[in-house]
């Protein structure tokens, strides 16, 4: 089964999204994630989506969801690179991630990550 | 009638001349000459009456659409257009072509005096085509200015949304103008790709210049401001005068989670004060 790869970084989960997202895919990272969190103990995860161009309004409640889970199981979520055009359709679908951090780039990201974890 | 008398035929070809010179006078009278230059316009009424003599011998008077007008067609375009880019208006252009009905009637009470009839038959010929010619360059020259009128459209729509760099990592976009959907895509859509083309984490919407806020424009300026939020940057809102934040109170809207500034100093203070910069004098 396809899935995207969850890679750790010391005290955080990186996920970069390489491919096209469909359904299942999407399903799959969440179910994935959930459990690397629960194994690793990780204090933050940042998803990079900067090579996804298009979104559905199912991808983008998935997004929603991923966040949410790991602010449950103590992560706190970054999300990292979003394309003009996919935020454009987010923000028409009326999907406006509320409580969902969000980066420039992955560096940025990491940095806020750090911030957040430190103040904890 | 559809068969023109040759006689007309030979006269319009051989006293064009004469027909030119009442036409020009005529005109000058009207005030469709006005803005054209002399020379240029007795180079175009004579190029026309050349045309229309030929026309007339290979087509007749009964339609325009022939192919013997082809030729006087195309000329009258090219000239409604000319008009319309010299920034002529429409009555000064139609004219252009009523003006040949008096000569023309003139040269056919001359040549055809024998018989009452045939003179109307032919006045009424010549009257039907020229209006048919009129109304085909008012609507040429109508086409040929919303033609401008788009093209100006287009381009007022791309000037009037720059994005500037105020300072490393700072972008500004001066709003001026009403703003409804179409343009704040344009507007979105511009900034957004400036956010990633220059890594900027801060972007400041100056909106000095729109000229009223309703509900509409503060469902256009949320929307920009949360895309700009998930793209991983930070907007701020500045130039709300007195009246608009006035009426944003009135109506009820709701700006919650939207920074804004009264002016564009203010809100470029808060950016580079987030940035880790401040200002000092020189001493």
């Amino acid at each position: 089964m396809e899935r995207i790869p969850i890679l750790r970084m010391g005290d955080f989960l990186l996920v970069t999204v390489q491919v096209e997202m469909h359904d299942q895919l999407a399903l799959n990272l969440q179910e994935d994630l959930a459990d690397r969190i629960s194994a690793t103990a990780a204090r933050g995860v940042l998803i990079d989506i900067s090579a996804l161009e298009i979104v559905d309004s199912f991808i983008g409640r998935m997004i929603a969801n991923i966040s949410g889970l790991s602010k449950i199981m103590d992560a706190q979520t970054v999300l990292v690179g979003m394309q003009p055009a996919v935020a454009i359709t987010l923000v028409e679908l009326g999907l406006n991630l509320p409580g969902v951090a969000t980066a420039l780039n992955v560096d940025r990201g990491m940095q806020l990550l750090r911030h957040s974890v430190q103040q904890q | 009638m559809s068969q023109m008398d040759q006689s007309i035929i030979d006269a319009l070809s051989g006293q064009q001349s004469s027909i030119q010179a009442a036409w020009l006078a005529n005109l000058e009278e009207s005030g469709a000459a006005r803005g054209v230059r002399g020379d240029e316009l007795k180079k175009q009424t004579g190029d026309f009456l050349k045309l229309f003599s030929e026309g007339v011998a290979e087509s007749g008077m009964d339609n325009l659409g022939a192919a013997g007008w082809a030729e006087a067609r195309e000329f009258l375009e090219a000239l409604s257009h000319s008009r319309a880019l010299q920034g002529l208006d429409a009555q000064q252009t139609a004219s252009f072509i009523f003006s040949l009905k008096r000569p023309l009637f003139d040269l056919f009470q001359r040549e055809t005096s024998v018989d009452p009839a045939t003179l109307t038959n032919h006045i009424a010929a010549v009257s039907e085509l020229l209006d048919a010619m009129g109304l085909h360059t008012v609507r040429t020259f109508q086409k040929a200015r919303e033609a401008v009128i788009k093209r100006q459209q287009e381009e007022l729509l791309e000037l009037s949304t720059p994005v500037v760099k105020l300072w490393d990592g700072v972008l500004a976009l001066p709003m001026i103008g009403t703003l409804d959907s179409q343009r704040t895509q344009v507007v979105m859509e511009s900034l957004l790709q400036r956010i990633v083309d220059t890594g900027s984490e801060i972007a400041i919407i100056d909106i000095t210049g729109v000229p009223t806020v309703d509900t509409l424009v503060a469902q256009h300026l949320l929307k920009t401001v949360t895309a700009i939020r998930l793209m991983g940057a930070d907007c701020i809102i500045s130039g709300v005068r007195p009246q608009i934040a006035q009426t944003i109170v009135h109506l009820g809207l709701d700006l919650e989670g939207i920074v804004t500034k009264a002016n564009l100093a203010d809100a470029f203070a808060l950016a580079l004060r987030r940035s880790g910069l401040s200002v000092t004098k020189a001493s």
